[in-house]
């Protein structure tokens, strides 16, 4: 833990439902990705395995009345903001119990309830759409943020600046969270961009920028604490980049030979949930049989989710058109 | 009624339905300080002020993407384009996004958004800025598509648009916003998915949209010198079509004959052509006949420009084929 984060102290219960959430999001998609090879899950399915500490972290700091916008690698976001398992599962199954009901999948999870304002997946193009909730917020005097997830390879497109330079213009209280997993699909940054930090697009519009390099969910989410009580406070931009690591491909559908087993292996050292099970272990020793038991439950949430999805109904078809309109 | 130009009518319109609704706002490039590169929005930053009139820099996608977003979470844009021809800058948020959300989130957000500006040919602004882009959005479902022809349709399908819980592409004719009418005075709603009549007659029928809509009236009326009895159907509601009406003309007149400014390929009005073809065969007494602009970019020079458009004498010659 940084020098920060020591001098505090966590509850421990604060500290066992961070856990409890972060085990959610890997064995939701562990889980996801043993159905996908069955075939009972289609299209695309990209896990976010590896990255959990920036999702949970960030999340985690919001409040309620605040909004999340995410890209199409949207599971892990959507299990943070307390999205229902069960009905991420049922999505991924395309069943109408889904969190879409069936039609948008993977990529495109969706809860009006807790404010989580989609997954999409066309690169880029949901900065404009995150700053147009934000501008919602300035336009009726309200005081929520958004904070909109994206990759490191969506810094390049037009729409990610366009949306930049408006919220930056017009103060707009959003946070793009650029989520370096240093693999644009296959493309790795350094053939994608002249500088290994995705922070430095802040600059012309300009934007506070940040680079942060942690895989401790604490450490994200003390530093996303300030940041967005900043921005709550003083309306404006930031930009904050962490640089982190998938373990999985692109997609279910990528070996990703572009990599090495070993570069892989040696990010595993710093696991967002192995650095948190120790740093919850150095603060209350006696949490081990508690973090047993969160094991215990999580198996037994994941399982139902699994469950769910499959005693559920598919769609009926003569409901295909609903919702093209009001 | 009042006369007024279809600038004024639109005016009105978004000045009404702004008193009406303070979730209604106008972006766009050059909305506010400059008036409205159309004046279209004439005085309506005095009138709105800053909050509610936004200039923007240019930046199409951008805040085409600010409207979906506010439209998440409650309010009612109004994006405007300059023209429908830099839409395409933005129109993955139009069709990728607006289009889709409701959709693909099942129901959970809807989009209530209006995309407005104006479209078509003008007079000699070449290649990039006299696209007819109406067949492109109207092959999309998610949005309706609304195209008004007249001073009184232009208040009263914008005022519904903007009333709409569906994101509505609107698109005004570039060239005809000085076109003057008879507006009803007081609030005038006009129904979107209605196509109107604009000249009943029995002999054939006119399906026409936006620019093309005085352009048959004229042609009607020559006809009519002849002893021709024209019916002009102004479908003004591209998306959904009002098929009903098109059903209904054609059984009395049993010809029918599209007139668009847009180019032939894949266009709305070869979409029209095939839905009378497949649906009313028995009623017709002659081929469908679909006139549309000539299929090459817009020229420049203004006597090729000219060439561009169907021209009267060419619509009353394909007419008369059909008697």
């Amino acid at each position: 833990m940084s020098t920060k984060t020591k001098q505090k102290t966590y509850e421990e219960k604060w500290l066992l439902d961070l856990y409890r959430k972060m085990l959610l999001m890997r064995r939701f998609e562990e889980e996801a990705a043993r159905a996908y090879t069955e075939r009972k899950i289609g299209g695309f399915l990209h896990l976010y395995i590896g990255q959990e500490a920036v999702g949970l972290g960030v999340i985690s700091a919001l409040e309620d009345k605040d909004y999340v916008v995410a890209a199409y690698r949207d599971h892990g976001h959507f299990l943070a903001r307390g999205g229902s398992a069960k009905a991420a599962m049922a999505e991924l199954y395309g069943k109408e119990t889904g969190c879409s009901k069936g039609r948008g999948g993977s990529m495109h999870f969706f809860d009006a309830e807790k404010h989580f304002l989609g997954g999409y997946g066309i690169v880029g193009a949901h900065a404009p759409i995150a700053a147009g909730a934000a501008f919602a917020a300035k336009y009726r005097g309200e005081n929520f943020v958004t904070v909109c997830f994206l990759g490191e390879g969506s810094v390049s497109i037009g729409p990610f600046h366009e949306g930049l330079c408006l919220a930056a213009l017009w103060k707009l209280p959003v946070i793009f969270i650029v989520e370096n997993n240093q693999y644009s699909m296959g493309t790795p940054i350094h053939r994608s961009l002249v500088t290994p930090n995705a922070a430095v697009r802040a600059d012309g519009y300009p934007m506070k920028g940040l680079t942060v390099e942690s895989d401790n969910v604490i450490e994200c989410h003390e530093i996303m604490k300030d940041i967005i009580s900043d921005v709550r406070k003083n309306p404006a931009p930031v930009l904050v980049e962490f640089k982190t690591y998938r373990y999985r491909g692109h997609s279910m559908a990528d070996p990703a030979k572009y990599r090495s087993k070993e570069e892989v292996e040696n990010r595993k050292q710093t696991d967002p949930l192995i650095l948190l099970k120790a740093d919850i272990l150095k603060l209350y020793k006696s949490a081990e049989s508690k973090l047993v038991l969160i094991h215990e439950e999580i198996e037994k949430e994941v399982a139902e989710s699994v469950a769910f999805a499959e005693n559920s109904a598919e769609p009926n078809l003569s409901t295909v058109e609903d919702n093209t309109y009001v | 009624m009042k006369e007024l130009s279809i600038r004024e009518a639109l005016n009105e319109a978004l000045a009404e339905e702004m008193a009406r609704d303070d979730r209604v706002f106008l972006m766009g490039e050059e909305v506010g300080y400059y008036d409205g590169a159309y004046k279209v929005s004439r005085g309506l930053l005095e009138k709105f002020g800053e909050r509610r009139v936004i200039d923007t820099p240019i930046s199409e996608n951008g805040f085409a993407g600010i409207g979906v977003g506010a439209a998440m979470v409650g309010l009612r844009p109004i994006i405007e384009f300059m023209t429908f021809n830099f839409s395409l800058i933005g129109i993955d948020q139009v069709i990728n996004h607006a289009a889709k959300i409701r959709y693909m989130s099942g129901g959970q957000f809807t989009l209530p958004m209006v995309f407005r500006g104006p479209g078509g040919s003008v007079s000699q602004l070449a290649a990039q800025h006299s696209h007819a882009l109406e067949s492109f959005y109207a092959h999309c479902p998610g949005v309706l598509v609304v195209m008004p022809g007249t001073a009184a349709d232009a208040k009263g399908l914008l005022k519904s648009a903007i009333r709409n819980d569906n994101p509505v592409v609107f698109i005004e004719s570039e060239a005809m916003y000085s076109v003057r009418g008879e507006v009803p005075d007081g609030e005038y709603l006009t129904e979107i998915g209605k196509a109107d009549i604009k000249r009943k007659g029995k002999d054939l029928t006119f399906i026409c949209w936006s620019k093309s809509v005085p352009i048959c009236l004229k042609v009607a009326g020559l006809l009519a010198e002849e002893g021709i009895d024209a019916e002009v159907l102004d479908i003004m509601t591209l998306r959904p079509l009002d098929f009903a009406a098109i059903e209904q003309s054609i059984k009395k007149t049993n010809r029918a004959l599209i007139v668009q400014e847009a180019w032939p390929v894949a266009s709305f009005g070869s979409y029209v052509a095939a839905q009378i073809g497949q649906e009313l065969f028995d009623y017709l007494d002659a081929p469908v006949i679909t006139i549309s602009g000539r299929d090459c970019p817009y020229p420049y020079a203004k006597n090729l420009e000219n060439s561009m458009r169907p021209s009267i004498e060419h619509i009353i010659a394909q007419a008369k084929r059909l008697l």
